[in-house]
């Protein structure tokens, strides 16, 4: 694999894991526990989709193929998504909505704090941007965490079934592929070893404080959505998501 | 309801098409960086109508050699639904000022920070009610607890957060205990 390939698909990556979760989390709008929490979900996705835009103008122009940042993100199909399969997970219960944050929010953090040092200027521009905002997103779901974990004993309960239901798709988001390695060896991504460590430590820390039990390290994992094998929920999310555009393509006015 | 007087017969679209035009006696060749930095001290954030544009540190840069004119923003959050029409608004105010074909380019490094917001900028935020950003962004740690934020209103310091988010994304929501008044805090990032 060229360096050149890598990084289009390195960018689709965090492209589609940003839009993927943001879509997501606007599915509780009206819905949220709580009028709070609704801004707080509404904002995150906001910020997680406009980072995708930013991603996918990149990627866009690298791609090179006539298409733009709308078309990549409304026009391509599950097997071609290239999102982390932890963001398509569905919101089930807050315990899970929040579980499922935390866990991406802490690779997130780590990821992109490693970006703004990469040697690609236009992904240490955008890294830079959307640290801050993960910044905040981590501080908010750790927090979320550590009150449900550290909570009730029925918070408490459903909080560790949050855990042991997310675990198996903790390990994609450390484990590298030829992609990942390709772009750390290039000084684009971040070093895979460093990222795996800084997570487990943070993620272990938090849990720890929560009261919860982590999943074992040598647990089964699903992997897959980086190369397009999705779990069966992505086809319903883009199925909403894309409607629009795929019922009325190229309207120029909605 | 209001009656149409014979003064002005144009419509509301009249109105709206003919700000976007250029006048026909401006002279933008005769103005100075200086007097295009005032314009945009003139456009003002359409989600804080107290604050300028130039107060919150969102333009960074305007370059005028007589013939081009270029304005460089930044927006403060990544999924910020008012960039554009900030942009926009940036574009209205110097086609209206004469310069035909004002280049409005989005920039994204460095990154955005409450600390560029001027302090006249942070008074007209507070006076508004709204909570400035307090210290600076570089001291925040990551899972640290935020700093004690003062009401808007009545100053006290007895205060709490509500909701991590407010009503747009860089704010929070915070409650007075002391007035009881509910009001935005300006996050810092």
């Amino acid at each position: 694999m060229t360096q050149a390939e890598a990084l289009k698909e390195y960018l689709l990556r965090l492209a589609d894991s940003d839009m993927i979760l943001g879509q997501r989390l606007c599915e509780l709008c009206g819905k949220a526990p709580a009028l709070e929490e609704e801004m707080a979900l509404m904002n995150v996705a906001l910020d997680l989709v406009g980072q995708a835009r930013n991603w996918y103008e990149y990627a866009a122009e690298l791609i090179n193929d006539g298409r733009d940042a709308d078309k990549l993100a409304f026009r391509r199909d599950a097997h071609e998504y290239r999102n982390l399969l932890m963001t398509e997970q569905p919101n089930e219960d807050y315990a899970v909505t929040m579980g499922r944050q935390f866990f991406f929010d802490v690779y997130h953090y780590f990821t992109l704090k490693s970006l703004t040092e990469s040697s690609d200027e236009r992904i240490a521009g955008i890294a830079a941007k959307a640290l801050k905002e993960a910044t905040y997103h981590l501080r908010r779901s750790s927090e979320w965490v550590k009150r449900l974990g550290d909570g009730t004993e029925e918070s408490h309960r459903r909080m560790q079934e949050a855990v042991d239901i997310l675990w198996r798709f903790t390990g994609e988001l450390i484990t590298p592929d030829d992609t990942d390695r390709v772009m750390a060896e290039a000084g684009i991504g971040p070093d895979p070893d460093q990222l795996a460590k800084d997570w487990r430590g943070m993620v272990n820390e938090v849990l720890t404080q929560a009261t919860l039990t982590p999943g074992a390290e040598d647990a089964w994992m699903y992997m897959g959505g980086k190369h397009g094998e999705h779990t069966e929920h992505l086809g319903f999310i883009l199925a909403e998501m894309q409607f629009l555009q795929r019922a009325y393509p190229d309207a120029t006015t909605w | 309801m209001p009656q149409h007087g014979d003064s002005d017969s144009r419509s509301a679209v009249d109105i709206l098409i003919a700000s976007d035009r250029v006048p026909a006696n401006a002279r933008p060749d005769l103005l100075t960086e200086d007097d295009i930095w005032a314009l945009l001290e003139e456009v003002k954030d359409p989600e804080v109508p107290a604050v300028s544009v130039v107060e919150l540190g969102i333009v960074r840069a305007a370059h005028w050699d007589g013939k081009e004119l270029s304005v460089d923003v930044t927006p403060t959050y990544s999924g910020c639904p008012a960039t554009e029409l900030i942009e926009e608004l940036i574009a209205e105010a110097l086609r209206a000022a004469g310069f035909r074909d004002p280049k409005i380019k989005q920039v994204l490094t460095p990154a955005w920070t409450t600390d560029w917001i001027t302090d006249e900028g942070k008074e007209k935020l507070r006076a508004f009610g709204i909570a400035p950003p307090e210290g600076s962004s570089s001291k925040m740690s990551l899972l640290g607890e935020p700093e004690v934020i003062a009401c808007p209103h009545c100053g006290s310091k007895d205060t709490e957060r509500v909701s991590e988010f407010g009503s747009t994304a860089c704010k929070a929501l915070y409650r007075c205990k002391e007035c009881l008044e509910p009001f935005d805090y300006f996050k810092c990032i």
